[in-house]
């Protein structure tokens, strides 16, 4: 367990580094781009409430284990040490020992006193993280599974995106707070969601709701995976978690709900034709055109994301160029189609889709 | 009576069974023995044997696994072969490696052991075998089945617990999963049925004075073995027809579009498969229980309390399945009854270990090749035993479920425990199967090269798991802190790799150029070192009667016997 | 190897009891896991029929089934006695009970995938339902088949005394299939027709 420790301290440094550098909260456009990346998803750097009761409770864990481990060890290496078959050894057998209750009843006595304290911990933890009570203004998401992206609804906002949930951070002080609930549910296989630095995992399950929640303190974009093997692209099913600062929440949440703005040049135009000439519609919606497909990512305000293809490539032109070309090259598998058109034809529907914000 | 007369005569000749057709020694002659055979020793070599090449294909694998992880964003490896990878990997460490091997040894040693001269249903044996063998071919041969050989085929990718609704016909196309599925239920009945012949023939063909209170810990806890693999194998077996249901006859058990559950088959693969791991584990703990009293020069320590806890075990198992699945959002009260249950699993495999530690206090240790892969299993179980604690926290499982910390903990336990005491094993009933003593040196080098290359593979593992590193990823991002630790995990395969090679050369070696071995090389004290190495078809030309725990010890000191302590 | 070599002050258990005794074990265990999923998607369904609509409970293969487990007894010791005739009559009479109860759950089925519709993919009853019974079934034709074999092998006079336990665990095995019917009968028949 040794390392451990040491890695904790090392995912402090980089993360600490990387908030050095990064430009911090003062440019956060809504995107939260600015915002500083929590790469390293140390799970002893926790930002957010159940992370932290959970590293708590791991460190007791942890120390205990380890103090097993060290009195185990030596016990092991002492006895392999003393007891060796020493060269001037007369070949005589040792004096046979067949059992000691008093011993035996020691080292059965001590493990179950241990094993009492661990449950004690364990269970209080579990009630903590699992019955906790959310304040009325507690902000609601669900959140639903699919291969390989993620569909994240605001019900109260009416907001629809993919891949990237934006929460506001919350407050130490009871009365300022706001946690994120979120609903978990999947439109195909079971899926899992795992924020390390702000809660553990809880997996989404067809026919089934489960529920989480997470309580960040600090503005930040945060790292997660797809903890659930799920198919082909189960490792590209990455997820983004941006906490803003309650106002830039509201920014954000604003910025979402404003209409889209209409295409102007010809570029524009022709692509928006070409958008909803081809099947693209039949899988994604846009607003409320005609384009409301429900198979793939809602592509209406695109543009206020950071990546494309559930974290798979930085959402910029060239990956967006390439991902319309030929989603089958940036991502192996996934479910969107080759859609088998002419570069110029990209050229334009990409044109549109870089008006969709 | 046994003290004064040897346990048996050794020239006494048996009528050899007729063999029809080939010139003895011929190469068509030997194929001819292994397919006929019903005899339990041959049959227990073949199950190594077959297990240790499964074990060959299935670690190259890995080493696959590995080589695409050591760069971030590598493309050595399409995501579909990946995944194939690690399910067939894992599939076949556990079925086709662990399961085989752990027979082997029981099939060649428990009648041995017990004074028996043949398992009590030796056609029902072989069946077991070629079963098993046949449902591995099966497994792999979906390589080549399916829609065929392009793209390496079409071999089952969901994974080797393949949790529903992967594997309904919408999401899993194609025949792989059913190969995956008819290869385990096939394997199932074998391990049924051979765990089923171990009972028997433990309780039913004993020798002579050989109480239940006598049988070496070897027999009793592969007794145990036997009832554990009984009770928990049909539910493996039954889902596995459930989900052939579910496929051929669109069945709805666990298909979520037609009101099935996902969460049922979990439910269900983890009531086989928590036992499972003990079924593999036990018998792990039988050869350690064995080998370390002799080269300790010891009695075991506390042998009724070491009975004990292994029952303890293997009850407990049964009720403990659920901790695969602290992340399905189960109830509180669901999630804290089952961290409390794994828990308490802690006490007695604690007993355990600290009586082998007790055996060894005072004693004079050898450190001959099969105490040190003993030595080497006590230091690796105690980590994976503490690390699987760990992963008893519920809440702590939740950020470590499903991560790479899961991976290092069961390769701890799977390599560290259960293949180490296989390799204590080996070389331990080496010179009692071939007659010839393994090469020190050669054991050597594969002993330092494994255990160097073993804990640098899987060490780091721990810390890309706590750093957020998901298992069965076939790529990551670089920048998340995971790259160093998956290149020194590749490297170690390197080092495991001439580990492994200089195992089989030994096999071979030994089995050419060895020193004789005798009859008993190690000077131990159960009955399968009372006949000839190796031994006549028939075991015992008498059978042996024994008055205590160890009838070589009070053959060899009559002055003060066991049995005048038990 | 024979059971020569245990001497008389050294007895064990039989092989053929103790295998037998694991084999019921095992096939315990397999059948509790679908009366589990049984229980577990009891009143999930979609869409009917449910069991409560279309299930009639089954007398009179009960009653044959249960029936046929005393004959088998009534078997047992007249072949102990000897008394071939009598042997050969209430044996004979089980496999015809046995054969009886296999009828008529062919019928119930027939009634139920004609009549009412109820396939193994129209609902989760049908899928567990099919399931379980059908596991049970197939049990009793593997029974009945022992009971043939040893039925033709006493009327060639087959049956050397030695060979009277294998006949006994064939009872045995004929009791476990009446002792995992009365359970799917409660489980499927009882609880599970009651109205919700
Ligand atoms: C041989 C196989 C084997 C063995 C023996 C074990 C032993 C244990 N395992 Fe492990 N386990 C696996 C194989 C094994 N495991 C596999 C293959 C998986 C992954 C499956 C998959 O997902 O693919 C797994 C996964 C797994 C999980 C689920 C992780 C997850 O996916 O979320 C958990 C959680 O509780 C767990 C716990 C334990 C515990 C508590 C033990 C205990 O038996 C350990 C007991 C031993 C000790 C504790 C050490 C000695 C004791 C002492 C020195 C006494 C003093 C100690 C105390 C008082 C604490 N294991
Ligand atoms: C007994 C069980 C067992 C054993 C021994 C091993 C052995 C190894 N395992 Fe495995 N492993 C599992 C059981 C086991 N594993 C299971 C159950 C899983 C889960 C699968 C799943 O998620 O579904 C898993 C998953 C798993 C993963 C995670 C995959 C993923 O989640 O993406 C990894 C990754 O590193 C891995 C690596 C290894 C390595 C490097 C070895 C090495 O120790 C292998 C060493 C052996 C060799 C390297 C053989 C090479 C030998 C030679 C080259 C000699 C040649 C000689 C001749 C040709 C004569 N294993
Ligand atoms: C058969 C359904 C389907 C069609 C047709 C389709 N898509 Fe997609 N699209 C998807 C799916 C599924 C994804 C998510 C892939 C993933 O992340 O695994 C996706 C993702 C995208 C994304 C990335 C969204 C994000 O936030 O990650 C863009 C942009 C996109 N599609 C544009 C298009 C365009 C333009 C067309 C038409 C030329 C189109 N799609 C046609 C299914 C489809
Ligand atoms: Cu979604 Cu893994
Ligand atoms: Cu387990």
């Amino acid at each position: 367990m040794g390392n451990v420790k040491h890695q904790n301290c090392q995912g402090f440094l980089i993360v600490a580094l990387m908030t050095l550098f990064s430009p911090g909260a003062l440019f956060a456009d809504v995107s939260g781009a600015g915002y500083p990346m929590k790469r390293i998803t140390d799970i002893f750097d926790p930002q957010s409430l159940p992370a932290e009761m959970i590293m708590t409770t791991a460190m007791v864990v942890l120390w205990i284990t380890l103090g097993i481990f060290v009195v185990v060890t030596t016990l092991l290496v002492f006895i392999v040490i003393r007891f060796r078959r020493k060269p001037t050894d007369d070949g005589s057998e040792p004096p046979q020992i067949y059992g000691s209750t008093n011993i035996e009843l020691a080292w059965t006595v001590i493990p179950i006193l241990i094993t009492v304290v661990l449950i004690l911990v364990t269970s209080r933890t579990i009630g903590e993280i699992q019955n906790k009570a959310l304040p009325e203004n507690t902000l609601q998401i669900r959140l639903v599974g699919h291969q390989w992206w993620w569909e994240i609804h605001y019900p109260e906002l009416g907001i629809i995106t993919a891949n990237e949930i934006h929460v506001p951070m919350s407050d130490r002080d009871p009365a300022k707070a706001r946690p994120t609930h979120i609903e978990l549910q999947s439109a195909d296989v079971i899926h899992s969601f795992w924020v390390p630095q702000l809660a553990g995992k809880t997996d989404l399950v067809p026919n089934r709701t489960n529920r989480t929640w997470i309580e960040p303190f600090e503005t930040g974009v945060y790292f997660g995976n797809c903890a659930e093997y799920c198919g082909t692209q189960h490792a590209n099913m990455l997820l983004r978690v941006i906490v803003h600062t309650p106002e830039d929440f509201e920014r954000w949440v604003a910025a979402q709900k404003a209409p889209i703005p209409a295409p102007v040049t010809a570029a524009e135009i022709e692509g928006e034709k070409l958008f909803y000439s081809t099947s693209c519609i039949n899988c994604h919606k846009v607003g409320d055109s005609v384009a409301q497909g429900i198979f793939g990512p809602d592509l209406s305000k695109l543009m206020l994301r950071q990546t494309i293809g559930a974290g798979v490539a930085p959402l910029d032109d060239k990956h967006l160029w390439a991902w319309v070309k030929d989603p089958q090259e940036v991502k192996v598998g996934c479910l969107m189609p080759d859609m088998q058109l002419l570069d110029a034809e990209v050229d334009s529907i990409v044109a549109y889709l870089k008006t969709l914000k | 009576m046994a003290t004064e007369t040897p346990i048996v005569q050794k020239d006494y000749e048996f009528p050899a069974p007729q063999k029809v057709g080939h010139e003895k020694g011929s190469f068509t002659r030997i194929i001819q023995e292994l397919v006929f055979t019903v005899d339990h020793k041959k049959l227990g070599l073949m199950y190594i044997g077959a297990g240790l090449v499964f074990f060959v294909v299935a670690g190259l694998m890995a080493t696959m696994i590995r080589a695409q992880l050591f760069f971030p964003g590598n493309t050595f490896l399409e995501p579909d072969v990946f995944n194939r990878f690690f399910t067939m990997h894992g599939t076949a460490m556990v079925f086709l490696v662990g399961m085989p091997i752990i027979f082997g040894f029981a099939n060649y040693l428990v009648p041995l052991m017990i004074g028996a001269r043949d398992m009590a249903f030796p056609r029902l044996n072989a069946f077991g075998f070629w079963a098993f063998l046949f449902s591995g071919l099966l497994l792999y041969f979906s390589y080549l089945g399916g829609p065929g050989l392009y793209a390496a085929g079409s071999a089952p990718d969901v994974g080797w617990f393949a949790y529903s609704p992967l594997t309904s016909r919408a999401f899993s196309r194609g025949t792989s999963t059913d190969y995956w599925t008819l290869s385990l239920l096939l394997g199932g009945i074998a391990s049924i049925s051979t765990a089923l012949n171990i009972i028997v023939t433990i309780v039913c063909y004993r020798c002579k004075g050989m109480t239940l209170g006598r049988m070496p810990l070897f027999v009793w806890l592969y007794l145990v073995v036997g009832f554990l693999v009984i009770i928990a194998v049909p539910p493996l077996t039954a889902c596995q027809i459930m989900l052939m249901l579910d496929r051929y006859l669109g069945a709805a058990f666990f298909d979520t579009q037609a009101g099935g559950s996902a969460v049922l088959w979990q439910h269900f693969f983890w009531i086989f498969g928590h036992p499972e791991v003990y079924i593999l584990i036990l018998p792990g703990f039988a050869i350690a229980s064995e080998v370390i009293p002799v080269f300790s020069r010891k009695p075991i320590f506390g042998y009724p309390i070491m009975v004990a806890a292994t029952v303890m075990i293997a009850f407990l198992s049964l009720g403990v399945w659920a901790h695969h699945m602290f992340t399905v959002g189960m109830t509180s009260l669901g999630n804290t009854f089952f961290a409390i249950s794994t828990m308490l699993i802690a006490i007695p495999t604690g007993i355990k270990i600290f009586n082998w530690l007790g055996t060894m206090y005072g004693g004079k240790l050898r450190f001959e090749l099969p105490m040190l892969f003993c030595i080497g299993f006590l230091f690796q179980f105690l980590i994976a035993g503490l690390t699987g604690v760990i992963l008893a926290v519920a809440p702590f499982t939740w950020q470590l479920s499903d991560s790479y910390f899961v991976v290092a903990h069961f390769h701890y336990v799977l390599i560290g425990g259960l293949l180490y005491t296989i390799f204590a094993g080996i070389y331990y009933w080496y010179p009692k199967a071939f007659g010839k003593m393994p090469d020190k040196k050669l054991g050597l080098f594969h002993f330092w090269l494994f255990t160097i290359g073993f804990h640098l593979t899987f060490a780091p593992q721990h810390v890309s798991g706590l750093l957020g590193m998901p298992r069965r990823i076939f790529t990551y991002e670089a920048g998340r802190g995971w790259e160093i630790w998956n290149q020194l995990s590749t490297i170690g395969v390197l080092i495991q790799i001439p580990g492994i090679l200089f195992f089989v050369i030994n096999l071979i070696y030994s089995y050419r150029k060895g020193r004789p071995a005798g009859d008993d090389p190690w000077d131990a004290w159960t009955l399968e070192w009372a006949t000839t190495s190796p031994p006549a078809d028939y075991n015992f030309a008498t059978l042996p009667e024994v008055k205590s725990r160890r009838p070589l010890w009070d053959l060899k000191h009559p002055d003060d016997p066991d049995w005048k302590y038990e | 190897m024979s059971t020569a070599e245990i001497t008389d002050d050294w007895k064990l258990p039989s092989p053929r009891k103790v295998g037998l005794a694991c084999l019921i074990l095992t096939e315990s265990a397999l059948f509790t896991i679908f009366v589990v999923a049984y229980l577990f998607y009891m009143g999930k369904s979609l869409n009917g029929p449910l069991p409560q609509d279309v299930l009639e409970f089954p007398w009179l293969g009960s009653i044959a089934l249960f029936g046929s487990s005393f004959t088998v007894v009534m078997g047992e010791r007249f072949l102990v006695r000897g008394h071939k005739r009598g042997f050969l009559l209430w044996w004979g009479l089980t496999i015809a009970l046995g054969a009886f109860f296999v009828y008529f759950t062919a019928n119930e089925w027939w009634h139920l995938i004609t009549k009412e519709g109820l396939m193994i993919n129209t609902n989760v009853f049908g899928t567990t339902f099919y399931s379980l019974v059908g596991l049970h079934a197939s049990h009793v034709l593997v029974g009945l088949v022992l009971l043939s074999i040893v039925f033709v092998a006493g009327l060639k006079d087959r049956i050397p005394a030695h060979h009277h336990e294998h006949i006994e665990m064939v009872s045995w095995y004929w009791h476990f299939v009446d002792a995992i019917w009365i359970v799917v009968l409660t489980v499927v028949y009882i609880i599970s027709v009651r109205d919700p």
